[in-house]
């Protein structure tokens, strides 16, 4: 296409550009557009067409710009380049490798420079799955390379309709990323040639599956307050709403370490760029205990920070989806964390003040809740053409102004998702890490996921639930010993109040920066919880309050330094016989 | 060929519309009156109206104006010679000392660091105020406010830490300082013997409110050059809040919605861009910010503290005069802690929090009128040690003996089963019965 509408600038306020086209010039909505700045070109993303006024968002800082720059348009919506070789990979919002990015100065990025996301020239051993002659739809695989440790399908394009014939296929051998691999055509004759990376628009979602499955299965994070108590499922949602400060970042950042999916998206959005840097400096370093190998070859960051331009955030959310669904075609578990969406959100919102919308609450856009649902709608467990299946699940923390959850984008999110780890401010101050306040959190999938999980033991489920109940009483005593002190509740009060805050010490809370304690395997909180259960259901028999006192804080006592000892070690068998005898036991099980 | 026009066509809050030609987004021009002439910036272009933000207000400011355009954005003078000055809000000297015209200018406002360029930070600064270096030690590189009603000593608490840190450049940028105020800052300084490698960009509280606007990126611009060049650079700021109000005052002047309080939906954003220029360099130096938020109404909620809170790396509560031991936080503690500090720092900072919490709850159940338990006797016990040998400002110590200290004070209160540390610690470092 030499013949590109083009246009010149006519306003510029902030982020947000006005370009005034020829009368009669076609122009698409989310077409990206380059905007030409004193020898620049700053890409940007139509946003609003009115008439021959196209308004845009520039991904960049609009400093310097004059009336009458000129405007390209690209005649292609804003898209990912999806492929093997995105492993490992620190991408910028709109996919630029921040890597090979030149920096002035060297320290500081530069505007205007934009790279190819996937490398061109690496070479790839390629071995065809498909032969000539076979039927193919979009999504199914062609052949394969292998990326690490597992094989990388190749696919038909993800964006073809109906049904397509392979005419050519190469044989085994060493490929480019951009060399055409295969040829199909459709019924109508049309022929087309297949490379081994392709293009998608981000703010679609990929549905080149067969179908989509209820989730039923769990993904362990490792974490044991979300495992037990609110545990996730493979293809599911959750959020992590909380104040600042209290926990969201290192949450996700251990669950991006220990979860146990395939592949891990991390999309820093709109936060501090020194966290991003933690997991860019320390990937590199830490061994994925699944495999063996460095934690980075799971990984791809997107990285957005907040002092990177704020149109660009709203991509990057966009971005991290896209991968995430393209790996789930590729039939791994792929884990998705976006810290935080609220920043997203607030994106939305300032282009949406500088459009002159018609605010909602809080002056967000109209068309939030929307919004959200369709982030969170892209996560999933899908059956593919080949009757394997993928899964995309979505975890996003939210960031409420003042920390108050009747906020917009707190309670649009909850609407959708399938957990809620809500974290407090009162548990973060007394350092009750992670702060996810079990009496506001939910998991649908506790319900959901009943058979599943209570191959664990047959009465896992119920043991969670009469455990959580605890964590109620507890709580209620506690209250009410504030009011009436101590001498004012009865033993048994007392005793369960006792008992929650074990579970509480030594199970709800988890110390992310203790070898042992961070990560707790699924055998291990197996027999860790059920042990806690004994506990929970023992019938204690105390003859005063200063006896019961005395004992539970031995036994918390001894379940505390039991959690800290590694696992099925001399001193953890060492407390679990303590304990057993503690609770009257020969060998608790 | 530097245009000039004469047509200002609009004056609304502090922004002025112009209609020119050939104006570039950021630009700066000055706005010539009567025997006055003030910086403005373009904000905003809209077909042939060019909207400028006036940094010394548009009070007296007259249609028939002069506005001549620059063909450059805000830009400041850097170079060694800036040490042991003080400049005001838009960079003149205001200590009597010569104007700096030969130094090469840079842009303030500059792009971000490529965070792929940063490294972690691993440098702990003492500052011998044991609330912050036992229970939430600053870092190299980390950006902290102090979070302050107003009437809280955080000045001086800001002045105190920015002398005993030991950076190689302290640069003050004072938003809306109260006279006052500046001058004891510079009396510490000079007392202290670190006038030579501070810096001062001082806006007072009698300067126009858009000025304000400048004074943290005419900061932290000087401090990015210095810690390119490899200097460990020490930032202060006081009062954020003052900066976001003057960013609200431009928001309603230009018509934006607010999304809370009036002030703009924006406002995150635009903290973020100052404090994110907090870095640690890799192969150079590093910048670290300590700033002063106060809080209107003692409002931790109220929008500035609380997108502060979202971007900086913890934040002191500076509240009846002590550091809030449940509050306070430093979010790169981890980093130092137990790596860089002695091993049992850790141990004895959460342990320590969690028992003052703790005894919190016992003074308040006693001041409902309960019964006091042996054990109540304790914590009433530690609660007091605690104050006296941590909390209270006045109480000027190092680490390691802090730590000390810390140990003596749970072995006098408690004993190793009922204060939650790992065997081995207690094992090593409990204090021994005579
Ligand atoms: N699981 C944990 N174990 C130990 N410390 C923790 C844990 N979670 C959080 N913390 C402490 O709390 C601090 C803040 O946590 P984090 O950065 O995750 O907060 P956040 O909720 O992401 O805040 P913000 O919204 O401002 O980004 C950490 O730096 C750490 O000191
Ligand atoms: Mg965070």
């Amino acid at each position: 296409m030499t013949d590109r509408t083009v246009g010149k600038v006519v306003s510029v306020n902030g982020p947000l550009v006005v370009a005034e086209i020829d009368p009669g010039r076609e122009v698409m909505q989310n077409e990206v557009a380059y905007v030409h700045c004193q020898g620049q070109a700053l890409k940007s993303e139509v946003i609003r067409i009115r008439g021959r006024q196209v308004d845009m968002q520039v991904f960049e800082s609009t400093a310097g710009l004059m009336i009458g720059d000129a405007v390209d348009f690209s005649g292609q919506v804003l898209s990912a380049v999806l492929g093997p070789g995105m492993l490992g990979n620190i991408y910028d919002g709109l996919q630029n490798p921040l890597a090979l990015l030149e920096n002035n100065q060297g320290f500081f990025l530069k505007r205007g420079q934009y790279l190819p996301p996937l490398d061109e020239e690496k070479i790839w051993d390629f071995v065809p799955l498909a032969k000539k002659g076979d039927r193919v739809k979009a999504g199914e695989y062609l052949g394969e390379v292998t990326e690490g440790l597992f094989g990388h399908p190749i696919m038909a394009p993800l964006a073809l309709s109906g049904n397509w014939e392979i005419t050519e296929i190469s044989p085994a051998g060493k490929y480019k990323i951009s060399s055409h691999i295969a040829r199909i055509k459709n019924q109508d004759g049309q022929e087309i040639n297949v490379a081994m990376k392709q293009e998608w628009p981000v703010k679609q979602p990929m549905r080149a599956y067969r179908e989509r499955l209820l989730p039923d299965k769990q993904l362990l994070t490792q974490c044991r307050l979300i495992d037990i108590f609110f545990p996730l499922a493979e293809g599911g949602t959750a959020c992590i709403p909380g104040p600042f400060g209290a926990g969201k970042t290192v949450l996700q950042q251990i669950i991006s370490r220990y979860a146990e999916a395939d592949i891990v998206i991390i999309v820093a959005c709109g936060e501090r760029a020194g966290e991003v840097v933690e997991t860019i400096r320390e990937f590199p370093q830490l061994e994925d205990p699944q495999t063996g190998r460095s934690l980075m070859d799971r990984t791809v960051i997107i990285c957005n920070t907040s002092s990177m331009p704020v149109a660009a955030r709203e991509a990057s959310i966009y971005t991290g989806l896209t991968l995430g669904e393209y790996y789930r075609q590729l039939g791994l578990k792929v884990l998705l964390l976006a810290d935080s969406t609220s920043r997203w959100a607030q994106a939305l919102r300032e282009s949406s003040a500088r459009l002159e919308e018609i605010p909602g609450e809080e002056a967000f856009p109209a068309y939030l809740e929307s919004r959200i649902a369709a982030v969170y709608e892209r996560a999933g467990v899908v059956k593919l053409h080949n009757e394997s299946t993928g899964s995309l699940t979505m975890i996003g923390s939210v960031s409420p102004a003042g920390g108050n959850f009747e906020e917009p984008v707190t309670q649009n999110t909850l609407k959708v998702v399938g957990a809620f780890h809500g974290l407090s401010r009162s548990r973060s101050d007394q350092r009750r890490y992670p702060a996810i306040d079990p009496l506001i959190s939910w998991s649908l999938y506790l319900r959901q996921m009943e058979d599943f999980l209570n191959l664990r033991h047959p009465e896992w489920v119920e043991r969670v639930k009469q455990t959580h109940k605890l964590m109620a009483d507890g709580h209620a005593v506690r209250q009410m010993m504030l009011v009436v002190g101590e001498e004012g509740i009865s033993l048994p009060d007392l005793v369960s109040y006792q008992k929650s805050e074990i579970v509480d010490a030594t199970c709800l809370q988890q110390d992310s920066f203790d070898p042992v304690d961070r990560a707790t395997s699924r055998q291990r909180q197996i027999e860790d919880f059920l042990l806690l259960t004994e506990m929970v259901r023992h019938q204690f028999d105390f003859e005063n309050k200063q006896q019961a006192r005395d004992q539970m804080t031995r036994l918390q006592n001894l379940f505390f330094q039991m959690k800290y000892s590694p696992y099925q070690g001399e001193k953890y068998t060492g407390y679990r016989r303590e304990i057993g005898r503690m609770l009257g036991k020969e060998e608790a099980r | 060929m530097i245009k000039e026009y004469n047509l200002i066509s609009r004056i609304q809050g502090d922004i002025i519309t112009v209609q020119a030609a050939g104006i570039r987004n950021g630009e700066l021009a000055t706005v010539k009156g009567q025997g006055r002439s003030s910086l403005a910036q373009v904000i905003r272009l809209q077909g042939d109206q060019v909207f400028l933000q006036v940094f010394a207000g548009t009070r007296g400011i007259s249609t028939g104006d002069q506005v001549r355009f620059l063909k450059h954005p805000m830009q400041v003078a850097f170079g060694e010679a800036l040490l042991g000055r003080i400049f005001n809000g838009s960079g003149q000297p205001m200590d009597g000392g010569p104007v700096l015209t030969s130094l090469p200018k840079i842009e303030i406002g500059g792009p971000s660091v490529n965070p792929i360029r940063r490294i972690i930070p691993r440098g702990f600064i003492e500052t011998r105020v044991p609330m912050v270096d036992v229970f939430n030690p600053l870092v190299e590189s980390q950006k902290l406010p102090i979070f302050a009603a107003a009437g809280e000593p955080y000045n001086e608490l800001l002045a105190r830490i920015g002398m005993r840190a030991n950076a190689d450049v302290v640069i003050l940028g004072g938003i809306g300082l109260k006279y006052d105020e500046y001058l004891k800052f510079k009396n510490s300084f000079e007392q202290a013997g670190v006038l030579s490698r501070t810096i001062m960009f001082i806006h007072t509280a009698s300067d126009p409110v858009v000025e304000r606007l400048l004074v943290p990126d005419l900061a932290l611009a000087a401090a990015e050059q210095f810690g390119v060049q490899g200097k460990r650079v020490l930032v202060l700021l006081s009062d954020m809040t003052a900066f976001a109000d003057a960013l609200k005052e431009i928001a309603i002047s230009m018509d934006q919605v607010p999304s809370n309080l009036g002030y703009p939906g924006s406002l995150y954003s635009d903290l973020a861009a100052r404090y994110e220029k907090a870095v640690d360099f890799e192969g150079a130096g590093s910048i670290t910010i300590l700033a002063v938020t106060t809080m209107p109404g003692d409002d931790v909620t109220h929008p500035v503290p609380d997108n502060t809170g979202y971007i900086t790396e913890g934040q002191f509560y500076l509240r009846k005069g002590v550091v809030e031991p449940f509050g306070s936080l430093s979010r790169l503690k981890q980093l130092v802690i137990g790596k860089v500090t002695r091993e049992d720092h850790g141990h004895i900072m959460n342990s320590m929090i969690r028992l003052y919490a703790k005894s919190r709850e016992v003074e308040q159940k006693l001041a409902m009128g309960f019964d006091k338990t042996p054990e109540d006797d304790r914590y009433l016990d530690y609660s007091q040690k605690f104050y006296r040998r941590f909390l209270d400002l006045k109480v000027d110590i190092g680490l390691e003996q802090a730590l000390d200290l810390g140990w003596q004070t749970l072995a006098e209160c408690f004993s190793p089963d009922e204060v939650g540390i790992k065997q081995e610690m207690i094992d090593k470092y409990w204090p021994q019965k005579k």
